[in-house]
């Protein structure tokens, strides 16, 4: 045959021909650009020895892919850049004063145990990061609710966190909740530096408001009359503990949560009543963490009851 | 008054500027032109020459196959040198009439003459086309004289011209839609002769202003006419999304546009309406568009039909560099070609030669569900899962998740930042449903084909 005119055989593929310069490492480093401003007040905040912890488990996060790919003769994919979301993620929720180790083993935990192990990234059926911190808030309760830490610019001598607090009656100023002086863990404290975060996300498209904004709403209105309609009681409890945190970065990791957007709001609503209830019935203060896991475990169930009506199904609506 | 357009859908690099200017122009070729019998959606036609027959250009070389197929008309005079399998667009070989033309371009007697279809009646308009050999010109290549047999000519309410060409890189129907802009509007005054009720909507993405002014000019006049300017997205030209931009109606696909109330006809098509119908002229030219990066001078030519990608490209100057994909159609749906030697059919509209391949940029990883495939499908399906079900082989659960409704557009793999070729999974899946719908047919036929004969 006549080809002569082309004088190399040019690739042949099914279409689309073109593709947006999207990548998931793109996506992944838009996720950790919106965690500088927290892990630059924890920095701030609770000293550099927080950014340290932040750094030693993201690189361990890292290490552990890499080697454990490395040994089973898989391709190497720390280049996606997931494996420092997860690390992050995980040392942002750690207690300022917790020794290294601890966050490295969570990190080992994270990405051999609960990511790797099922096949790597997108394969995991539960978030590796809060798997791992609820793995270390089992192990080492004393060490991982221990906030004793000096922080700058705050006084010390109460070593509960603000959540602890309420229940001692003890709470502070919606201002230091605001910005973020309180005690806590490196990540959470700080409300303003989160909506930074989730901020540059939403403008970024790298999530929709959908999760984020049903999860708190859902969960103010359940703290609300659970707290006996106390205005007050709701604030302190919206603007402490991992809620936000965990709303803009834990319940809106992809892999985990539904894909469908009616699914996306079953499981908004879903994590907050747990949160909260968890946080009103439960011995532990905190609930974010273990909520988001239970959630996990339902995102196949809602996704399957929420497969949306394709187009041309919905009835013949005129405009 | 806001712009027409439906939701999801992506907004892809255009690329339309390397030919949007270039007026289209006519090139000639001598020697070989080839036919082939399946040009599109339909029972492949029947051909009715004999080798060392001579053929005149215009003159009919096979005939509709079955309902839904078209005929075959010779865009050239020549003799008929094979009627052997060729290799076309679509990758795989095709019965197809091969033309030596002599050169002389020697038409049937009557082609050109003026006709006034005005006194038509409904059912020459309708042979004419068919003898016409027309079908979708914008790439399915459905025949378009069964588009235009409804059951019901008074029940349809819009005669839709699609002119949104919202595949990138293509101009060939701008071009179309500004230097013969005439032609599309007669094609649509026969189409509503046809539909006593339908008002004529010439729709068109907004990132042709141009053409959107042209034909109001000329249209000012015509009150069953109008245009509607569509925001300019991808897949806006697809028949559903369409409709929808127009009507705000809703078809699914076990529906025809003709169940709400809407033809539906590229403005190329209209146009080989306006030529049968008006001009007594059977479709033997088209304008495609040649372009891309690899390209030496990119292009709108008017060539006649059956002759090579290959040889077209070369009168234009050829490659820049030997070019790393060629696609026959937009980058969207089109095919890739591994061969130039194919020839132009009557609905393939373009050819695009690219210096990279995009999708061998990025090998991709795992998909991470971030569900950017979700809210840019034009269906509403949940490509995820479907590409989970894909993986498995699993037709049932492909199905339950409704891809069936998929219209394979390729959005879903455009956006992809794992770069999985979701589309690709759907396309087999599709067949592969269909291919066991097929095998349960003809399996329940003949039980009852069995049952009859015992009884």
């Amino acid at each position: 045959m006549d080809n002569d005119i082309i004088k190399s055989l040019p690739h042949v593929s099914s279409s689309p021909h073109f593709r947006s310069k999207l990548t998931t490492r793109r996506e992944m480093l838009d996720v950790i650009i919106a965690m500088i401003p927290i892990t630059i007040w924890g920095a701030y905040h609770f000293g550099l020895y927080s950014l340290l912890v932040v750094i030693v488990t993201a690189a361990t996060a890292v290490a552990a892919e890499y080697i454990y790919e490395k040994l089973m003769h898989l391709p190497i994919t720390i280049g996606d850049l997931s494996a420092i979301v997860t690390g992050m993620i995980l040392s942002l929720n750690m207690p300022p004063s917790i020794p290294i180790w601890v966050p490295m083993i969570g990190a080992v935990f994270a990405i051999v145990v609960v990511k790797q192990l099922y096949g790597g990234l997108g394969q995991n059926f539960i978030n590796p990061a809060i798997a791992a911190r609820c793995f270390l808030h089992i192990s080492f309760a004393g060490l991982m609710n221990d906030f004793s830490a000096p922080a700058i610019g705050f006084d010390a001598v109460t070593g509960a966190t603000p959540l602890a607090a309420i229940r001692l009656g003890t709470p502070y100023s919606y201002w230091d909740l605001f910005i973020g002086n309180t005690p806590g863990t490196i990540g959470e404290v700080s409300v303003l530096c989160l909506l930074i975060g989730i901020g540059y996300m939403i403008a970024r498209n790298i999530i929709t408001p959908r999760v984020p904004i049903t999860y708190i709403a859902t969960f103010s209105i359940f703290m609300f009359i659970a707290g006996g309609f106390d205005f007050n009681y709701l604030i302190l409890q919206l603007l402490s503990g991992a809620i936000i945190f965990g709303a803009c970065f834990m319940a809106n990791d992809y892999v985990t949560s539904p894909v469908t957007h009616g699914g996306q709001v079953v499981y908004a609503i879903f994590l907050g009543l747990m949160t909260g209830v968890i946080r009103t019935f439960a011995p532990s203060a905190e609930g974010v963490s273990y909520a988001i896991l239970f959630g996990n475990l339902l995102v196949p169930i809602i996704e399957r009851y929420t497969i949306p009506k394709p187009f041309g199904k919905r009835g013949n609506k005129k405009v | 008054m806001g712009l027409a357009t439906f939701r999801g859908g992506v907004h892809t690099y255009e690329g339309k500027n390397l030919s949007e200017h270039c007026e289209i122009r006519p090139l000639e070729f001598d020697g070989e032109y080839v036919f082939p019998m399946s040009q599109g959606i339909g029972a492949p036609s029947k051909p009715i020459v004999a080798k060392g027959d001579y053929v005149l250009a215009g003159q009919k070389i096979a005939e509709p196959g079955g309902f839904v197929s078209a005929v075959v008309n010779s865009s050239v005079s020549g003799t008929v040198k094979a009627v052997e399998p060729r290799l076309t667009t679509m990758g795989t070989k095709t019965m197809s009439v091969v033309i030596e033309s002599d050169g002389k371009y020697e038409t049937v007697e009557g082609i050109g003459k003026e006709r006034d279809y005005t006194i038509l009646s409904k059912e020459e308009i309708r042979n004419i086309i068919k003898e016409a050999g027309i079908v979708g010109m914008g790439g399915a290549g459905f025949p378009t004289h069964v588009k235009l047999a409804p059951k019901n000519d008074e029940a349809i309410e819009y005669v839709i011209a699609n002119g949104s060409e919202c595949e990138p890189m293509l101009t060939n129907d701008h071009r179309l839609m500004l230097e013969e802009p005439e032609r599309i509007i007669g094609g649509v005054k026969i189409c509503l002769q046809l539909f006593p009720n339908a008002k004529g909507i010439i729709a068109i993405e907004n990132n042709k202003m141009d053409a959107v002014e042209r034909i109001n000019e000329l249209i000012k006049d015509e009150p069953r006419i109008q245009v509607t300017t569509m925001r300019t997205k991808y897949p806006e030209g697809g028949e559903r999304q369409l409709i929808f931009a127009v009507t705000g109606r809703h078809i699914n696909s076990s529906m025809l546009p003709a169940d709400a109330g809407c033809v539906v006809d590229n403005v190329a098509t209209l146009a080989a309406i306006y030529d049968a119908v008006a001009k007594s002229t059977p479709i033997m030219e088209k304008a495609i568009t040649i372009t891309g990066d690899a390209m030496k001078n990119p292009a709108n030519v008017r060539i006649r039909l059956g002759v090579s990608y290959g040889r077209i490209a070369e009168a234009l100057g050829g490659f820049k560099e030997p070019p790393a994909k060629i696609i026959c159609g937009g980058p969207m749906m089109g095919m890739a070609l591994w061969n130039t030697d194919v020839p132009v059919c009557k609905n393939t509209s373009a050819l695009c030669a690219f210096l990279t391949d995009e999708v061998t940029i990025d090998p991709g990883t795992h998909c991470v569900r971030c569900g950017r495939c979700v809210d840019a499908c034009p269906i509403f399906l949940v490509p995820p899962l479907m590409a989970k079900a894909a993986e498995r082989r699993d037709t049932a659960k492909f199905e339950e998740l409704n891809g069936m409704e998929c219209i394979e557009c390729g959005t879903c793999s455009y956006i992809c930042p794992a770069k999985r070729p979701l589309t690709q999974f759907f396309k087999q899946m599709r067949r592969d449903v269909m291919t066991a719908r097929r095998a349960k047919q003809a399996a329940e036929a003949a039980k009852k084909a069995e049952a009859e004969k015992k009884a």
